[in-house]
This record gives structure tokens, C-alpha cells and sequence, in this order.
């Protein structure tokens, strides 16, 4: 019985990918990396992000991790989510790459 | 960002200096937010470089939670001094202090960003740790 709901819950989370440009200025460093890992943080789903379509993928909710990828303004973040609220991750995920981490 | 800030755990910033300690302080506050207990020691009790042990107790007192407290120091001193605060702390409140073997700048902000998303102590002292990793 077991078994057979947690495969049905594999399932039913298909992965999410979607894309953003980083916009501010110094690009994803620490403070915007902050910002993203504390949001990324309140999901349950597992969000990644790398700087191209195919990876390396970096754990979101790790802030050392993000910090180290030192992406630039300019550079793309490619996200990829699963999990049972993957959608709501990954739409806040984009909304604050967007808004360029609330920095003017 | 709320107001669940002492199920979170607390946060201790120990340096040599005091400047270090408040100014490493006010960057945990400025960038990770008021989710998570802090406090910052530094300086000797005569206000010159150093810590003292009295001082530590007091700051893993004030940052107190019951989710633990992660202590992060600069040189030795600072480090074997905290241990020592560890160690006259009630049995049941040592295990959940740890110290980090993180540097006290990156391993405060670090800490606190984990602490802020409710991570366990362990997850948190990992997290800073990773900067030596």
C-alpha cells in the first residue's frame, strides 16, 4: 500500500524548468543569494538552477553553493523544480530573478 | 522574515574584536533579516583584543533558542574560549551549542540564512562549514 502511493507521488511531480535573466547589476552575490536560498528555502520541492540548459545544477536552498556559481548581470538562470508545490517554487524562483532581487 | 524568530536557531558571533563582531552582526541583520536570534561578543574585559568567557555565556544567552545555538569565532583564543562557555553551560542546554569551524564573517551570514529557512543546528553548522569543505 505504501509502496504503491509513494511511486504514485513520484509521479505525479513532474519537473518544472523555466528560465530568467539576472538583472542587477553585481548579479547573484551575496545578498541576492541570500534572498534566493531563504525562498527557495520555504518550498518543499527541489529547486536547481545552473547558467546553462544542461547543467551543472546548483542546489537553491545551499547558500554557500549559490554564491560559488558567481553569476553575473547578464547571465541566465536556467531553474529546474520538483516537488508538490513545484510551481508556486518555481514561479517565485523567476519573480525575484526578475525583480532583480528587490535591488534597484 | 515573521516573528518566529526563537524557534530558529540563535546565532553567536565571537571575535577578538568588538568591531568585528558588531559590524559581522549587522551584516547577518542587513542581509538575512531578524528570523533568527543573535548576539555578538568581543574584546577582553578590559575592552582591549580579546575575548572572555563571561562575555560568550552572556551572548549564548541572549541568542538562546531551543532549535540550539551555533557559535561562530575568528583565531584561537576565540574559539578555545568558547569552548570553555560550552562547557559551563547546564548539562542540558551544551549539547545543543556548537562551535563552527567556519570563518566569522561568511559563517555568521551563512548560518543565519540557513537558521532563517528552520534548518536544524547540525544542518546550519554544515552549512557554514561548507566554506572549508
Amino acid at each position: 500500500m505504501h509502496d504503491v502511493n509513494a511511486g504514485r507521488a513520484a509521479e505525479a511531480f513532474a519537473t518544472l524548468s523555466a528560465s530568467a535573466v539576472l538583472v542587477n547589476p553585481v548579479g547573484l552575490h551575496a545578498r541576492p543569494s541570500v534572498k534566493l536560498t531563504q525562498s527557495a528555502k520555504g518550498f518543499a520541492a527541489r529547486i536547481e538552477f545552473a547558467l546553462t540548459a544542461d547543467g551543472p545544477w546548483t542546489d537553491a536552498k545551499s547558500p554557500v553553493k549559490v554564491m560559488r556559481v558567481k553569476a553575473p548581470q547578464g547571465a541566465t538562470l536556467h531553474f529546474r523544480v520538483t516537488g508538490p508545490d513545484g510551481e508556486a517554487a518555481l514561479a517565485a524562483m523567476l519573480a525575484l530573478v526578475r525583480d532583480g532581487f528587490g535591488e534597484a | 522574515m515573521s516573528s518566529s524568530n526563537s524557534a530558529n536557531v540563535g546565532i553567536v558571533i565571537v571575535s577578538h574584536s568588538p568591531k568585528i563582531a558588531e559590524g559581522a552582526a549587522d551584516m547577518v541583520r542587513q542581509m538575512v533579516g531578524s528570523a533568527v536570534p543573535l548576539a555578538w561578543t568581543g574584546g577582553d574585559v578590559d575592552g582591549g583584543l580579546g575575548t572572555n568567557v563571561a562575555g560568550i555565556l552572556e551572548a549564548i544567552e541572549t541568542a538562546w533558542s531551543p532549535a540550539g545555538v551555533a557559535v561562530l569565532v575568528d583565531l584561537g583564543g576565540a574559539e578555545t574560549n568558547s569552548e570553555m562557555a560550552v562547557e559551563m553551560l547546564a548539562e542540558d542546554r551544551r549539547a545543543r551549542v556548537v562551535v563552527c569551524n567556519a570563518p566569522v564573517v561568511e559563517g555568521a551570514v551563512i548560518a543565519a540564512t540557513e537558521s532563517s529557512g528552520g534548518s536544524s543546528l547540525a544542518a546550519v553548522k554544515r552549512s557554514a562549514e561548507e566554506f572549508y569543505a
